[in-house]
């Protein structure tokens, strides 16, 4: 049985060099573009798909995947699109995907809220709140079998931490210390249910204190506090002391599922939150810190653009999968005809 | 068939129970596989190995971090059976009754089941789901039912109920192997009435029915711990002088369409009997296959016999009222037997 753990601030905080601080901002930029680009892509009648934008939300699996290896998983959600792109999930497949085709990386049969890319550690991608959770403990307790330090994030919303499967979870993954870090994306808005009117607590992070594992308010806007506490979790959980829970503070500037029309937030605390644009702020200081420069920094953004735009018209020139594939993989032996 | 019978080799057998067949199945799939897991509620030998013994002596034999007991959470049961599979293992869940299914249904039907298909065949979730229901023993509404049908209803997972001994051991040593999830139910008496097992008994193919008993008046097609009931009446059945065929399904998902089309084409009437719900149960699936593929060649309707639709009650008399009694099979098997 672990102690219990008081929610706490973290001791030994590590900040990311120079070159990490820009992959930082690679993922960022790369996230920005390419809801950017689904957005545009969805206006224009071009896909058809549900989309739940993660505007606003790209700092938090940017700074966590600069320390995750290729062969980390995660576990994520229908709004995961973002921590996909930043775990650097190729944009062709992905995109073929978004519009259904069959050189998607689920052959068009998953679409944008059930992507899987093994490959980059892309494991598990649901549509069903707090689903994340159980099953990243099995892709622990698999690691601790195999003898390898991987670990597995789970991401999920504020929302998911009021649904049994984060209680079940986060207690299984404290008894069997296992290499899990529970990542909550807390972007204020359950759905369209606001924070304080679903959660019992003011932090999630303090639910961790019931399960004996440390847990850690973050500001989800600021890269280096992100990454400070993501490098503790991912540390511990490398070492074999079990898991952590990550909340990270953020906002989605996008309402839940595109085409909302935000009736449940004020205007003003949504102009508030775009006015703590991750992206901006980030793209300023890593310039004010002489990282980057300026044109730099726009020739990498030209760059990942033109890696959205090949990867949307990749997609669009791929077929439709046949009717045939109603009957594969249901099994993993084809049903006959 | 004397001469069959001294021509027939000798299978060294052994009397066992369904529990301890599945204790030798487990044992004997984790020795040849370390990829094999078992995880659930109670199961280590510090809980007791089970609790009805299923799993007595694995962690003693095979470590307490392959064979895991589980806190009461049966999301994070089946949650964590589906990662570890997806992980390369194999594990073998337990979730102690098949009521309690319902709370991991999530986990079951939108996770396991569909994984594999969603991903468009990148994920495999090779995992077992091992349960116990059945009535007979007073255990009433919430501890009893037989919900195969639910299961058979969602696309990419099997289902097997198996009766014999030997079946479940051969049953676990191919779904333990299998590529895809299988839920196994366990019934009541069927881990407890010792029969001849043999003593290498081999994996058995899921998917494949047997013909118990061969006939050729009336096809009975049942499974599990129902399957007692109908060899009562089939004995009864047999010396009024009917032929009845009967059949063990032993898979309901996906079944063996060929062997019960073929039986019932052979003897022109078909009854299914199971301990579920008769309102869409097992049973119509069925009886729907069988007039789709039959039509004109049958001599009487399709029967079927199961649960009335109401919860499983308490009281001793009403739970013998609830569960289908051999007079109402002989009754139901001779009013089909009726029709020319």
């Amino acid at each position: 049985m672990s102690e219990t753990t008081e929610n706490r601030a973290l001791e030994n905080r590590a900040t990311p060099d120079a070159k990490t601080q820009l992959d930082i901002y690679r993922r960022m930029i790369r996230i920005e573009r390419n809801d950017d680009a689904t957005r545009t892509q969805i206006r224009r009648g071009r896909i058809t798909a549900p989309y739940y934008s993660a505007r606003g939300q790209e700092c938090i699996p940017s700074a966590i995947s600069v320390l995750l290896n290729n062969d980390d998983k995660i576990c994520t959600i229908y709004r995961g699109i973002h921590d996909m792109v930043a775990k650097d999930m190729p944009l062709r497949p992905l995109w073929a995907e978004i519009c259904g085709r069959v050189d998607g990386t689920c052959k068009g049969k998953g679409g944008p809220m059930h992507l899987t890319h093994p490959e980059t550690g892309v494991m598990v991608t649901t549509g069903i709140v707090g689903s994340s959770m159980p099953i990243a403990n099995g892709f622990g307790w698999a690691a601790l079998l195999d003898g390898t330090k991987q670990v597995t994030v789970a991401y999920f919303g504020d929302g998911a931490s009021n649904i049994g499967a984060f209680h079940e979870a986060l207690n299984l993954a404290s008894v069997w210390k296992l290499p899990v870090i529970f990542v909550c994306q807390n972007n204020g808005f359950a759905e369209h249910t606001r924070y304080e009117n679903g959660t019992s607590v003011d932090q999630i992070s303090k639910r961790a204190i019931g399960y004996g594992m440390p847990g850690y308010t973050v500001d989800g806007n600021d890269p280096v506090d992100v990454y400070a506490h993501a490098h503790a979790a991912i540390e511990r959980a490398r070492a074999g002391e079990g898991p952590t829970l990550l909340e990270c503070k953020t906002f989605r500037f996008m309402g839940h599922v595109f085409g909302d029309a935000d009736g449940y937030m004020t205007k003003e605390e949504k102009a508030e939150a775009i006015a703590k644009d991750p992206l901006p702020i980030y793209r300023q200081k890593l310039i004010d810190d002489g990282i980057a420069t300026a044109e730099e920094l726009d020739a990498l953004t030209a760059k990942i653009e033109a890696e959205v735009n090949d990867a949307i018209e990749f997609a669009m020139a791929c077929e439709y999968p046949s009717d045939d594939e109603l009957r594969r993989d249901v099994f993993a032996e084809e049903i006959p005809a | 068939m004397s001469t069959d019978t001294l021509d027939a080799p000798v299978v060294e057998t052994v009397k066992m129970n369904g529990l301890q067949a599945i204790n030798a199945a487990l044992i004997e799939a984790m020795e040849a596989d370390p990829k094999v897991l078992v995880l659930g509620e109670d199961i280590a030998d510090n809980e007791g190995g089970g609790v009805v013994g299923v799993t007595r002596g694995l962690s003693t034999k095979f470590g307490t971090m392959r064979v895991r007991s589980t806190p009461i959470s049966e999301q994070a049961i089946i949650g964590a059976a589906i990662g570890a599979a997806m992980g390369g293992y194999k594990p073998v869940a337990e979730i102690m009754l098949m009521n309690f299914t319902t709370v991991a249904m999530d986990m079951i039907v939108n996770h396991a089941a569909k994984l594999r298909f969603m991903s468009g065949g990148q994920s495999q979730v090779p995992m077992v789901i091992r349960t116990l229901t059945g009535a007979g023993n007073q255990t009433a509404g919430q501890h009893a039912d037989f919900y195969e049908a639910w299961f058979c209803h969602t696309a990419g997972i099997k289902v097997v109920i198996p009766w014999t001994p030997a079946d479940f051991k051969g049953l676990y040593l191919s779904a333990i192997q299998d590529p895809d999830p299988v839920i196994i139910v366990e019934s009541g008496k069927t881990l407890f009435v010792p029969m001849d097992v043999p003593v290498n008994q081999g994996p058995i193919p899921l998917g494949k029915a047997n013909v118990v008993a061969p006939g050729s008046d009336i096809t009975i097609v049942s499974y599990g711990q129902m399957m007692f009931t109908v060899m009562q009446a089939y004995e009864e059945l047999t010396k009024a002088g009917a032929s009845v065929e009967v059949i063990d399904l032993r898979t309901i998902s996906p079944w063996d369409k060929e062997t019960v089309l073929a039986s019932a084409e052979k003897t022109g009437r078909l009854l299914v009997v199971h301990e579920a719900g008769r309102n869409f149960g097992p049973g119509a699936e069925i009886a729907a296959t069988a007039q789709e593929a039959l039509f004109g060649k049958l001599k009487a309707p399709v029967g079927r016999l199961g649960a009335p639709y109401c919860s499983v009650p308490f009281a001793k008399k009403l739970e013998d009222a609830f569960l289908v009694q051999p007079p109402e099979i002989i009754a139901e098997a001779q009013r089909l037997l009726a029709m020319a």
